[in-house]
């Protein structure tokens, strides 16, 4: 089976109900993407496929074929992803940073999707994605600095 | 080069490095440690009663050649001893270190310390004590690691070392203006002796660079957002195999029989191992089971599902929370507890009174439920076992898991990586044991066993469950004449012997000995209350059910007496004085001596004053809005909350605001202290509102995020507003930051609804209880 993780191909022979979340950590070594429930809870396993957030912890290779899927490690590859993380670090959000792989992931995909989301917007985007230290404040508003300096809201 | 630290294998850093560097170590290049062992700080007056970083084991150590490093390139390495778990410790520490030094920040690099407290000094990440206890040890390694390199400049220029000074990251000669760069400096400084502790010159405070600033960054930011930092699940070890394991689901329990034939079916499946249980009490001992170990997690997974286990439930099957909470209410009913402290007479004083309040307040279990779940690597090698595991305490790890290799703790390496959060779970290593036993089952081969969340709700060492009794008096002008306090929870002392059924010292000196109430008549005691699970620590510990039900009681009372609630509280508290935590028969006092700890009920009162004026009590609000207020004493540390609610009609409760207000003495990192305060607001809407673990035939009935809820973005409050009070100087002492934010925020909630609907929850969590 072929998975194309970051622009990069990979050839690899497993199960097709085989999570990503496993295949990424445990078979490719990508351990950007992290294991916080197994069941789409949590968020903390999120990755964009065909640039849409999705809970890769429940979501199978198999359905991944012909499809670009895309890790916290390449978010920096877009300008979106960038303001999200140059924020992020500004505002200091991450406290232990488990999550924070999750966050940033849903955070540039809405943020793609929506340059100038309102409160409401990032609460129905981000609420899939828990932060037990609790870094929820500073997360909106760094999603709000980083569309104000990606040039969504004025 | 040819300098090197001694123990560089010993060093592991934990981000920002290859894969195989993490295993290799990492070369430290200038500062040499040359003989000789670390000079400890410990008291030379062996009778002495000793408080605070000296009366931790192992104390501290400040010699600079432990915990710094510059290469020839300038750039500065510090050791953090501490582990990073989200307060920012990493940061922090170090920060002291680079101020003292004059380092620049770009330039510092901070790699993690292995468990080793002889050489380190204590580790044991908890108890809110990192920078409490070791803000002077580190400004004294970076002031003596200036003084050398000062010291080597002067030499170098032929000049007295008083016409020298460092200035970021050089040393310069005032007279002539000439610089010398710390990387030039570095072997020639690293070749002096060490400076002897009275001599070192500190900088005033003035000079700070970094020490109550705002704006140091984050040492592990950028690694974090990109994916880059390295936490326990994250290590990779050359040959590695993945376990989980099936754990008995009732405390002490174990297995009878089974069946793993469908198990090692499962494509990827290598080995299935039984492990022995260990009986009650806990300790630090893993909880046995069957594991299954396999080429990746996943599979591993899949081969448990398909075990067949039949489990010898043992003699806590029977625990069921329901019947639990009936048992503490009688309880807490009745006298003839272990009576704590007693002044006046109570009896009398609630006999004879003009009034009378009464009422219990309940806290079921709570998990720590860290992002990352408990998780550990382990591989022995001729004859020696190395673990990379998130761990809050790597010396006790590091005993632990020798004992159980029947090793000695000299062969046992305990790699600390990053932590996905530990709010006191990662204190207890039973997870490293298991990676370490199954390295063995696997010849030595490296086994990283990962728990999943179902695991981590399971089979935690829970926050304990606690019904708070509380009775008072009062006069006809509405003073309070006398105060009753029963506490009844499962001890922490219990998962380390069995038999205990009383609270602890430690426990005891959590909010229920330490209450500085100025009533004549005051009574505690500690009914028994014996545990049926693991009992641990939780981010706070016992201040949360006290704080919720003393907080929660004094509103009702001030609500009945029709006094402001603010008004009423000042007046308990009493004027602004001293009060020595030994006339309250407190013996613990956060391990801080009671003198230059003394339980100030003036800092108390600034913060509950503070936080009124920052947030506006009293001010008007709509209908179905309600202000509430709380304050606490915890970790040496005073804190007050206001939260402002809005509950619907049809009872859906929203937050729109919150205040906190902090003294925690002079402030290290401002920054990190807004952000433990801005996460322990939001960990305490958790337990207030949903978090709840509930028992039934011996076994936890939740099992994941969906039953164990914690708060999530939509539900947390909107805004948050931290209040850091400014200390006189940075003389006062130090007090805790990452758990003092927590005990006020359940109970300034329950205020705040009762204030919007006129409904009282004694009873957490809130969840259903305002639907009508
Ligand atoms: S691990 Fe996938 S949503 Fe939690
Ligand atoms: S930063 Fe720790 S879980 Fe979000």
């Amino acid at each position: 089976m072929k998975l194309s993780v970051n622009g990069e191909s990979h050839e690899v022979n497993l199960p097709e109900d085989m999570p990503i979340l496993w295949t990424l950590r445990d078979v490719l070594g990508m351990t950007g993407t992290k294991f916080g429930c197994g069941k789409a809870l949590c968020g903390a396993c999120t990755v964009m496929l065909d640039g849409q957030p999705i809970r890769s912890c429940s979501t199978p290779i198999s359905a991944a074929q012909g499809k670009q899927i895309t890790t916290v490690e390449a978010v920096s590859k877009d300008k979106v992803g960038q303001a999200i993380q140059q924020a992020w670090v500004e505002l200091g959000v991450p406290q232990c940073g488990y999550c924070q792989s999750g966050q940033v992931v849903s955070a540039t995909a809405l943020l793609r999707d929506n340059p100038n989301p309102s409160d409401a917007d990032i609460d129905n985007a981000m609420s899939g994605n828990i932060c037990r230290c609790g870094t929820y404040n500073r997360i909106r508003d760094a999603i709000k600095l980083a569309a104000t300096n990606n040039g969504g809201a004025q | 080069m040819n300098t090197s630290l001694k123990n560089e294998s010993l060093q592991t850093e934990i981000t920002n490095i290859s894969r195989r560097n993490l295993l290799k170590g990492f070369a430290l290049t200038g500062f040499v440690l040359a003989v000789g062992m670390p000079f400890s700080g410990f008291a030379e007056d062996e009778e002495a009663p000793k408080y605070g970083r000296d009366a931790m084991p192992h104390g501290w150590v400040d010699n600079p050649l432990i915990f710094v490093a510059i290469a020839e390139d300038g750039s500065v390495t510090i050791v953090s001893h501490r582990s990073e778990m989200g307060q920012g410790v990493r940061t922090s520490l170090p920060m002291v270190v680079a101020d003292e030094l004059e380092a620049d920040w770009e330039k510092v690099k901070v790699i993690q310390a292995p468990g080793d407290e002889e050489r380190y000094g204590n580790q044991d990440t908890d108890g809110s004590r990192s920078v409490r206890h070791f803000f002077m040890p580190m400004r004294n390694v970076g002031a003596a690691a200036r003084m050398m390199l000062e010291a080597a400049a002067a030499a170098h220029w032929g000049v007295g070392v008083d016409e020298v000074f460092a200035e970021n990251h050089q040393i310069k000669h005032r007279p002539s203006g000439k610089v010398l760069g710390y990387g030039e400096l570095a072997k020639a400084a690293a070749a002096l002796d060490v400076p002897e502790r009275e001599t070192l010159r500190l900088k005033n405070p003035d000079q700070f660079r970094y020490i109550g600033k705002q704006s140091t960054k984050l040492i592990d930011g950028e690694d974090i957002v990109t994916g880059k930092a390295i936490y326990g699940i994250d290590v990779q070890v050359d040959g590695m195999v993945h376990a989980v394991i099936a754990r008995p689901p009732v405390y002490g329990g174990k297995v009878k029989s089974f069946d793993d034939s469908e198990a090692l079916k499962v494509p990827g499946v290598i080995k299935v191992v039984l492990l022995k249980g260990s009986p009650p009490p806990a300790v630090f001992n893993p909880l046995g089971g069957v594991a299954v170990i396999a080429e990746n997690t996943w599979a591993a997974m899949q081969g448990r599902e398909k075990l067949k286990i039949e489990w010898d439930h043992g003699e806590n099957a029977s625990y069921n929370t329901d019947e639990y909470r009936q048992k503490m209410l009688e309880a807490a009913s009745s006298s003839g507890g272990k009576v704590l402290r007693s002044s006046g007479d109570v009896a009398k004083a609630l006999e004879t009174a003009d009034k009378t309040y009464k009422a219990d307040y309940y806290i079921p279990h709570l998990s720590q439920a860290p992002m990352e779940p408990p998780v550990a690597t382990a591989r022995i090698q001729n004859g020696k076992c190395e673990v990379w595991a998130p761990t809050q305490a790597p010396q006790a790890s590091k005993d632990t898991v020798a004992k159980w290799l029947e090793m000695s703790p000299e062969d046992v390496t305990i790699h600390v990586t990053l932590l996905g959060g530990g709010f006191g779970r990662k204190s207890k290593p039973d997870y490293l044991v298991e990676a370490a036993l199954l390295s063995r089952a696997m010849q030595g081969r490296a086994v990283q066993v990962t728990w999943s969340r179902e695991d981590d709700i399971h089979n935690g060492y829970l926050h304990t469950v606690s019904i708070e009794h509380l009775e008072a008096a009062v006069n006809a002008d509405g003073k309070a004449t006398a105060w009753l306090h029963r506490t009844v929870a499962p001890s922490i002392s219990s998962t380390f012997d069995a038999s205990s059924v009383h609270q602890m010292p430690i426990e005891l000196g959590m909010g229920v000995m330490n209450i500085p109430f100025a009533i004549d008549n005051v009574q505690i005691e500690n009914p028994e209350a014996k545990a049926h699970t693991r009992i641990g620590w939780f981010r706070s510990v016992a201040n949360i059910p006290r704080a919720f039900a003393i907080q929660s009681f004094i509103a009702e009372m001030a609500h009945d007496l029709d006094r402001d609630h603010k008004a009423f509280l000042l007046e308990l508290i009493g004027p602004a004085r001293k009060i020595n935590p030994v006339e309250l028969n407190d013996e613990w006092n956060y391990g801080e001596s009671p003198e230059k700890y003394p339980l100030d009920t003036g800092r108390l009162r600034r913060v509950v004053e503070a936080v009124c004026e920052k947030a506006n009590w009293g001010r008007d609000l709509p209908a179905g809005r309600g202000l509430g207020l709380a304050t606490h004493y915890s970790f040496v540390s005073y804190t007050a909350a206001i939260v402002e609610v809005e509950v619907s009609e049809d009872g859906e409760l929203t937050i729109p605001r919150m205040d906190i207000a902090v003294d925690c003495g002079p402030q290290v990192n401002p920054e990190r202290i807004r952000s433990q305060m801005e996460g322990a607001c939001i960990m305490g809407v958790s337990l207030a509102t949903v978090g709840e673990i509930s028992f039934k035939d011996g076994a936890v009935e939740q099992d994941n995020f969906d039953s164990y809820q914690v708060t999530r973005m939509n539900e947390s409050p909107r805004e948050i507003h931290v209040h850091l009070l400014p200390a006189d100087d940075f003389n006062t002492p130090l007090g805790g930051v990452g758990e003092p934010g927590l005990p006020p925020i359940a109970p300034a909630i329950c205020n705040a609804i009762f204030a919007a609907t006129g409904k009282r929850i004694r009873n957490l969590p809130i969840r259903y209880q305002l639907e009508s």
